[in-house]
């Protein structure tokens, strides 16, 4: 308990420092700043996904495409080839609301299948998702994507929220930080969102289902009705990420983002920094995400300078590593530590259950060896 | 009505229909394997599309270090039958020994954890088996070697039948027949299918159970070898995806079949390999990876445990 209030104390720490950011000096905060909005889209995308997942126990493999849909849907109502250019307000709301009618509409079918099916089915419509969104020429300029995103913040408001003159990090605040806080203050709003969403009715119904679906349902609750409700809460969270992510990418950028690959990420995101636990899920992102947006490419440059690699070879390069890398991570967690490294409270009960249970368990094994003692039956089976 | 059919969808039916079966063969191999590792341990192993891959990364490079191709992987025109029969044999030695080795390392120690840990650690290894491949081969697809000739067996005939398509029918019926025999006649697969139904009871009953779950994925990782070997002849290219799309459709058609079933997961390849080829040949190359999971979707949803697979109640 003491350590989930403490992974709270350093949640707020670390909203303030990034608040922070913008106004200090430097050379690595000028170059590195920026990369840090998508890192903030994947942080909204993740709590969506650990709302579906974590909270209520449903492993969904395709939840980039949420994201996908999101992008996607801010970039045909904002861009000038489509008649809508509506402002980014309208936008984001019609991506969430979009992503999660359709998280709706491919769930609904396929309530019944649990377990692995379910996640085959969802890895099926992920890996779908992106092949429509990249065959409807049409609609999405198929592999190319479509650019440029520029819209207004309010609906007409003539002011140009999200102007990309990018001269530097802090150049001005009409320039990017503006994006950033938007970013920062709608991650905000999501975490408090959820951490009251989980204590109240609907949030504490999901972790019962999570737990035991027929014994939830004995007890009234009804699983279809929750399943749907996280899942279009998760799908429109993902979408709502998507719409930021499109916004400070200058576009959808190219179909292959919203695929498996980025799913797993996101994935490994949440069961790295432990499920079901707002301040893990975080944690993961910073550190993967992080790792493989920012950390990988300060490394690589600082490499190029000193000139070790003038082949170009894969495995001297940091990026090259990185599939290694997070396969490892995984692997090591899931030996060591599978319940995440700020796990919530519920889950380190159960996973280490003799951590928890050991003082009752020792307690039982000396009485029935008190017991067993005169007859000493024990041995002789053996 | 199926010569109507026929003419309605024109003479390449036929081709289509022929390149669906040996594909569907070629997944097959692939899905047994998925298959007999789920029906023991209850394990979707994200990673055998990739052991797929660095099989045929091995197979390729053993045709280099034997002269049959160059380093790009082009054929040299010599020692082809040598390097096919070394392939043949090396390369699923070479899967089995680092699927049970992974086994060993990874899924071992964790086999009474819960359900996720298992199944979160194969993609962990699926990564790094990716990566392997990229620091061996590069980011680029190469040549495998055209060791069997593309020559037309059938000069006359509507259907081109060629000596790569023989290759892969003469190499995968016997093995999957071979396999049948095995798991139905020898004590070892006396003691797989004991395993598979109740682990417990089977360990009670004096079976080795560590034992029969490193047999089954060394039996699952010499399929996957053979199945790079045959695939890399017939498709003439590898890459590192290769493992990923391939092991995707493999698993799609073990579940289509009813994961845990063999001869589901034999009806699954060919299946998925026909679905494959007809959607190519019908709707476009692009079409093909969606048409494939939407008939996925609609049968997992009409018949959750697979064409073969039996119908599990809930235990409460």
């Amino acid at each position: 308990m003491s350590l989930r209030g403490a992974a709270g104390y350093w949640m707020v720490a670390g909203f303030v420092l990034l608040a922070a950011l913008p106004f200090l000096q430097g050379r690595y905060i000028a170059t590195y700043g920026t990369q840090l909005i998508p890192v903030l889209c994947f942080a909204i995308l993740a709590l969506g996904l650990n709302v579906v997942v974590g909270y209520t126990g449903l492993l969904h493999l395709g939840i980039a495409a949420f994201f996908g849909i999101g992008a996607y849907v801010t970039a045909i109502l904002t861009t000038s080839g489509f008649p809508f250019a509506s402002s980014f307000l309208v936008a984001a709301v019609a991506a969430m609301l979009v992503a999660a009618a359709v998280g709706v509409a491919t769930t609904a079918p396929t309530l019944r299948l649990r377990g692995d099916y379910l996640a085959l089915v969802t890895m099926g419509f992920g890996i779908i998702t992106v092949s429509v969104i990249r065959n409807l020429d049409a609609l999405t300029d198929g592999t190319k994507g479509l650019t440029p995103v520029s819209p207004n913040f309010f609906p007409g408001f003539d002011d140009p929220v999200f102007e990309k003159s990018r001269p530097g990090w802090k150049d001005s605040w009409r320039g990017y930080p503006r994006l950033y806080y938007l970013c920062l203050a709608v991650l905000a709003g999501v975490v408090i969102f959820l951490r009251n969403l989980e204590r109240s009715r609907l949030g504490r119904a999901w972790v019962a289902m999570r737990e035991d679906e027929l014994a939830a349902s004995c007890m009234g609750l009804n699983p279809a009705k929750l399943k749907l409700s996280a899942i279009a809460l998760g799908a429109g969270l993902a979408g709502l990420a998507g719409a930021l992510f499109a916004i400070s990418q200058d576009g959808t950028t190219e179909p292959r983002a919203y695929g498996f690959e980025r799913s797993m990420l996101v994935i490994c995101c949440i069961i790295l920094g432990g499920l079901g636990n707002r301040p893990g899920v975080l944690l993961g992102v910073v550190l993967l995400v992080g790792y493989d947006q920012i950390v990988t490419s300060m490394l690589d440059n600082w490499l190029q300078e000193q000139k070790v690699n003038p082949e170009g070879k894969e495995y001297l390069k940091v990026s090259g590593w990185r599939l290694f890398i997070f396969g490892l991570a995984l692997i090591l967690m899931m030996r060591f530590r599978p319940e995440g490294m700020l796990p919530a409270a519920r889950q380190k009960r159960e996973l280490h259950p003799e951590r928890d249970e050991a003082a009752g368990e020792r307690a039982a094994k000396a009485e029935a060896e008190a017991k067993d003692k005169p007859v000493d039956r024990g041995k002789k089976n053996e | 009505m199926f010569e109507s059919i026929a003419a309605a969808l024109g003479p390449e039916i036929y081709q289509y229909l022929l390149a669906g079966l040996v594909t569907g063969l070629l997944y097959a191999l692939i899905a047994l394997g998925y298959t007999m590792v789920y029906g023991i341990i209850e394990l979707i192993n994200f990673a055998h599309g990739d052991l797929f891959m660095l099989g045929a990364f091995f197979s390729l490079q053993l045709a280099i270090w034997v002269g049959a191709a160059g380093a790009k992987g082009q054929a040299t025109g010599e020692f082809a039958v040598l390097a096919v029969a070394i392939m043949l044999v090396a390369a699923p030695v070479f899967c089995a020994a680092l699927n049970v080795t992974v086994d060993r390392v990874v899924y071992k120690p964790l086999r009474n954890a819960p359900k996720l840990a298992p199944l979160v650690s194969a993609i962990g290894v699926s990564f790094i088996f990716m990566n392997i491949g990229v620091f061996w081969m590069g980011t680029y697809d190469l040549n495998f070697p055209e060791l069997i000739p593309p020559t037309n067996l059938t000069p006359g005939y509507r259907v081109e039948f060629t000596y790569q398509h023989l290759m892969v029918i003469v190499v995968t019926l016997p093995v999957m027949v071979a396999l049948t025999l095995f798991v139905r006649y020898t004590a070892l697969g006396k003691a797989m299918r004991a395993t598979a139904q109740n682990p417990t009871a089977a360990q009670l009953m004096g079976i080795n159970v560590d034992r029969v779950i490193a047999a089954t994925f060394a039996i699952g990782g010499a399929l996957a070898g053979v199945a790079a070997v045959v695939y890399g002849l017939y498709v003439n290219s590898a890459g590192y995806q290769m493992g990923f799309q391939t092991g995707l459709f493999a698993f799609t058609a073990a579940v289509l079949g009813g994961i845990g079933n063999i001869p589901g997961a034999v009806l699954g390849g060919i299946l998925i390999g026909l679905i494959e080829k007809l959607g190519t040949g019908y709707v476009g190359d692009q079409w093909r990876q969606p048409l494939i999971f939407a008939i996925l979707i609609v049968i997992l949803i009409f018949r959750p445990n697979g064409i073969l697979g039996a119908r599990t109640r809930e235990k409460v």
